[in-house]
C-alpha cells in the first residue's frame, strides 16, 4: 500500500532514463506534497514539453500538460479562476528558459501565486543534447559544434532583480534539501521560482553529479535570504554556485490579490453568475 | 454660392474628413446622437489611416427615416476639416455634393465657407469650432432647435457649466449659419422614426454584450487593431460585472491563458486579429486535443502580415478553418449584423462548452468600428453556464463510449476525482499514451465531435427569393448590411441572398439552397473568395461569379448594385 497519496497504487512505466535526476526530484516533491498536507484534489500540476515537463505524469493530481514553454500563462489562469488551488508549474530549461522565456519574464512582473520547478540539467535531453539557454559558454554540442558562444542565462539573478518573493537554488541529487526548498516555495504568497540542478545522464557528460557537487556549495546558516541586494550579489556568484534560499521577500501583493474581481468578493471567479438584470440596464442604456 | 442649388431627398449621406487628431470623432457622434434625439435612424462608419496625428481620414454617416446598415460612395454633404479632405476622397465628392469648411483652410471654390474657426474665437476659444460645425449640419437638416440645444448641454453637463454654455452658444451660432443655407440647399429626409426605445452601438459593443450574456469572466488579450476595441469594452464593461480582464505578454500566451481559464471553469474570451491569431495557431490545436473550450474573436483586417493595419478585410476564414495541426473540430461564426453579433457571441460560449472545442468569431474593422440603431437585444433569462460534472473517484476526462465523442468535463478541485489532461495522445484518464488502438479510438472520438456539431449548427439564412429564384449569392460576416441594401435598391425578385451566420464546418443543407438557382454568385471582401472555395468544396457546386473587394473598404452599396446586377445577368445569358 502506498504511503502518499500523490504516488500511484500500480507501477507506472516512467519514460525517464535510468539515473536521471528527475527520479530523485520526483522523491523530493512527493515528499513535499505530503508533508504540507496539501488535499490530493486540490493539486494542480501544469507542465509543457521536455522530460522534466512530463512530471506531472507521475504524480497523482490533477494536470494540465500543455504546450512547449506555455505553462505560466496556464497556471496563472488556473489559480486567478480557482485561487483555493495549489498551482505547481514544472519544467525543464528549455521550457521555461528558452521557448518560455517570456512568459517567466511576465510571471515575474504579475506575481501570480505559483510554484514554477524548473529542472536545470544545462542541456536539451529530449531533443537529444543540444544547447539550453543555461549550457556553459565553450560546450560542444552536435549543434553548437563550435562550442556555445552566448552567455547562459542566470535565472536566479532574473528572479531577484525581478523582485520575486521566493528565489533559490536547489540540487536534485540532496532529496532532503530539494524537499525543504520545496515545501518553503509552495507555502510561500506569490511566485516562487526554485531553478534545481540536475545532471542529464544521456545528454550531458560534461555536467555530471560529481560536476555539480564540485562546483557548488551551500549557503552558510547566517546567510541573510531577506537582503535583496546582497542576493543579487550571491545571484551572480558561479563556480561554485551557492545552494539554497537565495532570496525571500513577503512585500509584493500576489495577483491574485491585485485583481479587481477578488477586491470585494473572494468567491472563486468560477463560482459566480451573471447579473442578468445590469446586462438589461447596460443594454438599455445604450438607447 | 453661385446660384447652384442641392437638393437631397431620402436618406443623407455625410462625410466628415480631416486629419487625425483634428475632431472628426467628436463630430460624428455629436450629430449620430443628434439626429437619434430627432428620431432619425443613423449609420456611422470610418476609415482612418493608421497614425495618431495628422494624414487624412474620414468618417460616414447616414441619417435616415428607415433603418439603415451599410456604406454608400455618394456623398451628399462633406465637412471638410483640412485641405487634404477633398482630395483624399477622389471621385466622391462629385458636382452634387455640397461641400462645408473653411475656404482658406480647404482651398476649393466650389464651396459653401463656413469660419466655424473664427466664430469659434469670438465664442471664447478655437476648440470649440466641432460645436459649431455639428450646429451648422444640424442647421441644414432643419431638426429641432430646441430640443438639439438641450441634447448639446446634456452632452457638455459633465465638462462644467462653463464649457457647456460655450458649446451650445458655438452650437447655435452654426445652426444659424445651416439655416441660412435653407434658399440653395433642400434637404428631406423623410418623416422621423420611432426610435426612441432602440440602441445605438458599435460591433465592437453588441460583441460584447453577446459575450457577456454568455456568461464570459475572463478577458485576455495583447492589443492589435482592430481587434482591441472588443478587449476596451469588456475593459469598461469589467467595472460592473465580474470580468477578470488581462493583458498578456503576446498572443500565444493569451491563448495558453485563456485555456488554462477555461480548464478551471471560467468562460474565457480571447480578442485579436489575423496576425495575432496566426500565434495562437498551436494553441487552438491544443485545445482540439486536450478538448478544452476555447472562445477567440478575430476582427479581420487586410494581410498579408502587417497589411493595412486600420483598414478591413474579409481574408481570414482560411486560416480560421485551416488553424491548428492535426484534426480536430473548430467552429467559425460570422455575425453580419449587430443583432448576430450579440447572438452569435453568445452562442459561441454555449457552442465551446457543449462541444468541449475551440470555437472562433470573426467579424471584422469595419464590423467591429460601424454603428447604427438597432432594436434593443433580449437578453434570455437563462443564465449560461458550464456544463461541468462533479468528479467521482474514478473519473476519466477523456471516458470512450459516447457516440457524439463527448466525455462529461470535469474541473480540478470539483469533486472526489482528478482532472488530467495532455497534449500528447492520451488514454481514457489523460495519461500519455503510443497504444495504436487507443490513438484510433481518440481520433475517433474526436472527429465525432465534428458530426455532432454539423448537426447542431446555426443554418444560413435566405433574404428574398419567397417565390423562387434565379442568382443566389453568397456571403458571409459584414458583407450582409451592403448586400441586402443592393437588393432593395435591384427591387429584383429572381436575386436571393444566402447568409451563413455558422461558416464552419459547413452546416447540413446548402447544397439544397445552391440547387434551386441558375447562377451562384459570391460576395466577399477578399482577394479570392475564401467563401466561395469552401461551399464549392463542400458541396461540389461549382460558384459561377465573385464579387470580391480587397482594397481595405467594404462595398459601397452603389458598386454592389452594379456588380450584382452584372453577374446577374451574365448569369442569365450563360
Amino acid at each position: 500500500m502506498r504511503d502518499n497519496a500523490f504516488d500511484f497504487e500500480e507501477k507506472r512505466d516512467i519514460a525517464w532514463c535510468p539515473g536521471c535526476g528527475d527520479f530523485a526530484i520526483r522523491n523530493s516533491l512527493l515528499g513535499a506534497l505530503k508533508e504540507l498536507g496539501v488535499p490530493r484534489e486540490k493539486l494542480v500540476m501544469v507542465s509543457g514539453i521536455g522530460q522534466a515537463a512530463k512530471m506531472p505524469q507521475y504524480v497523482n493530481s490533477s494536470f494540465f500538460n500543455g504546450l512547449h514553454g506555455r505553462s505560466l500563462p496556464v497556471a496563472t489562469a488556473v489559480k486567478a479562476v480557482a485561487p483555493d488551488l495549489t498551482v505547481i508549474a514544472e519544467g525543464g530549461d528549455g521550457d521555461m528558459y528558452g521557448e518560455g522565456g517570456n512568459h517567466l519574464l511576465h510571471a515575474c512582473r504579475r506575481n501570480p501565486d505559483l510554484t514554477v520547478f524548473v529542472h536545470d540539467n544545462m542541456i536539451y535531453g529530449l531533443t537529444k543534447g543540444q544547447a539550453a539557454p543555461t549550457t556553459r559558454q565553450g560546450t560542444h554540442t552536435p549543434v553548437q559544434v563550435f562550442g556555445v558562444a552566448a552567455e547562459p542565462f542566470n535565472p536566479v539573478a532574473m528572479a531577484i532583480a525581478m523582485n520575486v518573493g521566493f528565489v533559490a537554488r536547489a540540487l536534485s541529487g540532496d532529496i532532503q534539501g530539494t524537499k525543504e526548498i520545496m515545501k518553503r516555495a509552495i507555502r510561500h504568497k506569490g511566485l516562487s521560482l526554485v531553478d534545481i540542478f540536475q545532471p542529464c545522464v544521456s545528454f550531458n557528460k560534461l555536467n555530471t553529479m560529481q560536476w555539480f557537487k564540485a562546483n557548488t556549495y551551500a549557503l552558510p546558516p547566517d546567510y541573510d535570504s531577506h537582503d535583496r541586494a546582497a542576493a543579487f550579489a550571491k545571484a551572480l556568484e558561479e563556480i561554485p554556485f551557492p545552494l539554497g534560499v537565495l532570496y525571500e521577500s513577503e512585500d509584493r501583493r500576489s495577483f491574485e490579490e491585485t485583481l479587481p474581481v477578488y477586491r470585494e468578493d473572494g468567491t472563486a471567479l468560477r463560482e459566480r453568475s451573471l447579473d442578468i438584470g445590469a446586462l438589461r440596464d447596460v443594454v438599455l442604456g445604450m438607447r | 454660392m453661385y446660384g447652384k442649388k442641392y437638393v437631397f431627398r431620402g436618406d443623407l449621406a455625410l462625410v466628415i474628413a480631416g486629419g487625425a487628431g483634428q475632431g472628426i470623432q467628436t463630430i460624428e457622434s455629436m450629430l449620430a446622437f443628434l439626429a437619434k434625439r430627432g428620431s432619425y435612424h443613423v449609420f456611422a462608419t470610418k476609415e482612418y489611416m493608421s497614425r495618431v496625428r495628422g494624414g487624412c481620414n474620414s468618417t460616414e454617416l447616414r441619417i435616415s427615416s428607415a433603418p439603415v446598415s451599410a456604406r454608400v460612395e455618394r456623398i451628399d454633404i462633406l465637412v471638410a476639416l483640412s485641405g487634404d479632405a477633398v482630395p483624399h476622397l477622389g471621385s466622391r465628392v462629385g458636382d452634387r455634393t455640397l461641400v462645408l469648411g473653411e475656404r482658406e483652410v480647404v482651398g476649393r471654390e466650389d464651396m459653401v465657407d463656413m469660419p466655424f474657426t473664427s466664430i469659434a474665437s469670438e465664442i471664447g476659444s478655437p476648440i470649440y469650432s466641432n460645436s459649431v460645425a455639428v450646429g451648422a449640419v444640424v442647421g441644414l437638416l432643419a431638426l429641432e432647435r430646441g430640443l438639439c440645444e438641450s441634447a448639446v448641454r446634456e452632452l457638455f453637463a459633465p465638462k462644467g457649466e462653463a464649457v457647456a454654455r460655450d458649446n451650445v452658444a458655438a452650437f447655435l451660432r452654426g445652426y444659424e449659419l445651416g439655416s441660412k443655407l435653407a434658399g440653395e440647399v433642400q434637404v428631406d429626409i423623410g418623416p422621423p422614426a420611432d426610435v426612441a426605445g432602440e440602441i445605438m452601438l458599435t460591433g465592437a459593443d453588441a460583441l460584447s454584450l453577446g459575450a457577456i450574456a454568455g456568461g464570459c469572466n475572463y478577458v485576455c488579450a495583447y492589443p492589435m487593431s482592430p481587434g482591441t476595441s472588443l478587449l476596451t469594452a469588456m475593459a469598461e464593461h469589467s467595472r460592473k460585472f465580474d470580468i477578470l480582464v488581462e493583458q498578456v505578454e503576446d498572443e500565444i500566451g493569451v491563448a495558453n491563458m485563456a485555456l488554462g481559464a477555461w480548464y478551471a471553469g471560467a468562460r474565457a474570451l480571447v480578442t485579436t486579429s489575423g496576425g495575432g491569431f496566426a500565434l495562437m495557431g498551436e494553441a487552438v490545436s491544443l485545445s482540439g486535443m486536450i478538448e478544452t473550450p476555447l472562445v477567440v474573436h478575430v476582427a479581420q483586417r487586410p494581410g498579408p502580415a502587417t497589411g493595412l493595419p486600420t483598414r478591413t478585410e474579409q481574408g481570414d476564414l482560411d486560416l480560421a478553418v485551416h488553424a491548428g495541426h492535426g484534426d480536430f473540430l473548430k467552429v467559425v461564426l460570422a455575425p453580419g449584423d449587430l443583432a448576430e453579433g450579440f447572438e452569435l457571441m453568445r452562442a459561441a460560449f454555449d457552442i465551446a462548452d457543449r462541444f468541449q472545442s475551440p470555437v472562433f468569431v470573426l467579424s471584422d474593422q469595419y464590423y467591429v468600428d460601424s454603428y447604427y440603431v438597432t432594436p434593443a437585444f433580449e437578453v434570455p433569462d437563462r443564465i449560461l453556464k458550464n456544463a461541468t460534472v462533479r468528479t467521482s473517484s474514478d473519473y476519466r476526462r477523456y471516458a470512450l463510449g459516447s457516440p457524439d465523442g463527448l466525455s462529461p468535463r470535469g474541473l480540478p478541485g470539483v469533486g472526489e476525482g482528478i482532472v488530467c489532461v495532455d497534449s500528447d495522445e492520451h488514454d481514457e484518464s489523460g495519461y500519455i499514451t503510443e497504444d495504436a488502438g487507443t490513438r484510433r479510438a481518440m481520433v475517433a472520438k474526436r472527429l465525432a465531435k465534428v458530426e455532432a456539431a454539423k448537426s447542431a449548427a446555426i443554418p444560413p439564412r435566405l433574404y428574398g427569393g419567397e417565390k423562387g429564384y434565379r442568382t443566389l449569392l453568397l456571403g458571409w460576416g459584414s458583407v450582409k448590411g451592403p448586400v441586402l441594401e443592393a437588393l432593395r435598391v435591384l427591387g429584383r425578385d429572381d436575386i436571393a441572398f444566402l447568409h451563413f451566420p455558422w461558416v464552419f464546418p459547413l452546416p447540413p443543407g446548402v447544397g439544397a439552397y445552391l440547387d434551386r438557382a441558375g447562377t451562384l454568385v459570391a460576395v466577399e471582401g477578399n482577394a479570392t473568395g475564401q467563401l466561395a472555395d469552401l461551399v464549392g468544396g463542400a458541396t461540389g457546386r461549382r460558384i459561377d461569379r465573385r464579387i470580391l473587394k480587397s482594397d481595405g473598404a467594404q462595398f459601397g452599396v452603389e458598386e454592389l448594385v452594379e456588380g450584382i446586377s452584372a453577374s446577374a445577368e451574365r448569369g442569365r445569358r450563360e
